[in-house]
């Protein structure tokens, strides 16, 4: 550490006003606050704020919370591989595997995306913060393990300028930028994010009958030939691949981070105990999916509505959006009413999304970026309301 | 239950803003409050649903071919069609002056924000788009009805969102090129990426 602290102030000379590198003060600004804190403080007189958590703090917390995540996805990346090409694998195997797979993409989108903030904060002059340490390690997390380097670098970078920088940077922006950058590949390559493209092979070929679909395909091919959802999945090449625990636990196809709702909760407790996250929205997306899942047992009609809806609750993305996307405090809504309806509406339009939308398998995505528009209605008409019921107990 | 699929359809689906790109001006010119926007959101829902019927009448009634033939069968094969612009236009201008006569006298204020806009709606393309799809479409009088409402729905959802959302932008740093316009067309753009999500279901 001491070194480190030389090290800075020998440098800081040469980025001062005056200095060789003044243009460049963010970027050396930002690497000196992942150390030390900032040299800023408040003024003697008036409001002192003594606390070391500022934003750095509290997005290394999230990202604390995201490893089991991480983790656990490269396991299952290369455990994955290995039952696919039907070969025996150790747990070390399988990790090699998930690492060469997953730590490129991860590479990819933090080089990327830091040097497109870094690049803005240069020609705005102001200070680098601190938003994409989350969003570039959510990005690989959502990705699957085969998607093309060029594309999670395409994707990154608009998200991080049409999704963020356009609105001023970290704080700033209406949409949630990981999603944001998902999104943009969902629709402009559209073959590389959906389908079967969730299994890495490399060159290997798969054992005899693979098939790399989700439980989510199986769902939407069910709803549309009016098939029996469950027998299909029952039908998966390799057997108990769909049982509930399994699905619980993760060991699924499906986006390198999201497939197990198990880390998912572990990270939720990180977040609701170190107060980052909000337990209203992760509950209200819980209980929205309930509803509407409980509904649509209730209506039945296809195989797919009558699948229990706590099943739709491990399968997909929908823990991991509801623990890391939808409590996003930027993009979710800021008021505390506002964050229950925010929630509820997320849970049941991912739902229906899934049902009655043949054209998307899975909906927790488009669910929050729909919600994130909606968010600033809601908080404005929560304050309303707010206002009108004081109001009304001031003039009693 | 056909005509509630219609206006589902016409609210998420078919969004006359993120589907169409119809009614773009006043969408973007008058989202920059809630309140204001809620207003003319209010009054296109209230046009579209009494115009879209109207025209209706009178596509079926006068100017489709033979149409006319309930006046006698000499009139059977007089067909007004190329009236129908002009006819539809007029239909939607009368309509907007009732508004704004109603605006006028029970919220002055609105009707003082609303400034130039309101009489502007009888030139709002999604109004007249909605009558012109709705002959397209051959859609009964219920049907109409609802698909006029359902796309008055969609317009004030999708304006009184961005007038929200625009609020919360004051205390952005949006850069000084693109404040204003600029990045309202830029969020109209996310907002329809959001809005794709129904996009595909089959009502």
């Amino acid at each position: 550490m001491k070194f480190l602290q030389k090290k800075f102030d020998q440098l800081k000379p040469l980025f001062e006003k005056g200095g060789k590198f003044e243009k460049f003060y963010p970027i050396y600004e930002g690497h000196r606050t992942i150390f030390f804190a900032p040299d800023i403080i408040t003024g003697k007189k008036g409001a002192q704020i003594k606390d070391a958590t500022d934003l750095k703090r509290l997005m290394m917390t999230v990202i604390i919370a995201m490893i089991p995540c991480l983790i656990f996805g490269m396991w299952n990346v290369g455990h994955q591989h290995f039952i696919a090409t039907g070969v025996e694998a150790t747990l070390l195997d399988k990790f090699w595997i998930g690492i060469l797979k997953v730590v490129p993409i991860i590479a990819v989108s933090y080089g990327v995306g830091l040097l497109t903030e870094f690049t803005f904060c240069v020609i705005y002059q102001r200070p680098v913060e601190e938003g994409f340490l989350v969003t570039g390690m959510l990005i690989p997390l959502v990705m699957p393990a085969t998607i093309p380097l060029w594309q999670v670098a395409m994707a990154t970078v608009f998200a991080v300028v049409i999704g963020k920088e356009v609105f001023g940077g970290t704080g700033m922006n209406i949409l949630n930028v990981a999603l944001t950058a998902r999104v943009f590949l969902y629709f402009a390559y559209p073959s590389q994010i959906s389908g079967d493209v969730w299994t890495y092979l490399g060159d290997k070929t798969p054992v005899d009958g693979f098939s790399g679909a989700t439980i989510l395909a199986y769902g939407a091919e069910a709803a549309a030939n009016n098939t029996n959802m469950m027998e299909l999945a029952a039908g998966h090449w390799y057997s108990g691949m769909f049982d509930f625990w399994n699905m619980f636990m993760g060991i699924i196809p499906g986006s390198i981070g999201e497939t197990s709702v198990l880390m998912c909760l572990i990270g939720a407790i990180v977040l609701i105990a170190t107060g980052v996250g909000s337990w209203k929205i992760m509950l209200s997306v819980v209980l929205g999916t309930l509803a509407m899942g409980g509904l649509f047992n209730l209506t039945g009609g296809n195989s797919f509505m009558e699948m229990p809806a706590h099943y739709h609750l491990v399968i997909g993305g929908l823990a991991f959006g509801a623990v890391f996307m939808a409590t996003d405090p930027v993009s979710a809504a800021h008021t505390e009413t506002g964050k229950w309806i925010y929630g509820f509406l997320i849970g049941v339009i991912t739902v229906l999304i899934r049902v009655i939308n043949p054209a998307y398998p899975e909906g927790i995505m488009l669910a929050i970026l729909f919600m994130n528009v909606f968010a600033p209605l809601i908080d404005f008409y929560v304050v309303e309301a707010n206002k009108k019921r004081r109001l009304k107990r001031a003039t009693v | 239950m056909e005509a509630i699929n219609i206006a589902i359809k016409a609210i998420f689906i078919d969004n006359m803003i993120f589907a169409y790109f119809l009614g773009m001006c006043s969408f973007l010119a008058v989202s920059k409050k809630v309140k204001t926007a809620f207003g003319l959101g209010m009054a296109v829902i209230f046009v579209l649903t009494i115009t879209v019927p109207i025209n209706w009448l009178i596509q079926e009634k006068v100017l489709k071919e033979g149409a006319l033939a309930w006046i006698g069968t000499d009139f059977a094969t007089i067909d007004l069609t190329f009236l129908q612009f002009i006819i539809f236009i007029a239909v939607i201008a009368a309509m907007v002056q009732l508004v704004e006569m109603i605006i006028e006298k029970f919220s002055p204020s609105l009707y003082g924000s609303l400034g130039i806009f309101l009489p502007l709606i009888a030139v709002n393309c999604s109004i007249l788009g909605s009558s012109l799809f709705m002959v397209q479409r051959d859609y009964t009088i219920v049907e109409a009805t609802a698909f006029g409402f359902g796309s008055g729905t969609g317009f004030f959802l999708a304006i009184i969102a961005l007038a929200a959302i625009r609020e919360r932008l004051k205390y952005s740093h949006v850069p000084d090129g693109l404040k204003g316009l600029g990045i309202t067309m830029l969020i109209t753009g996310l907002m329809g990426l959001a809005f794709k999500s129904f996009i595909g279901v089959a009502l």
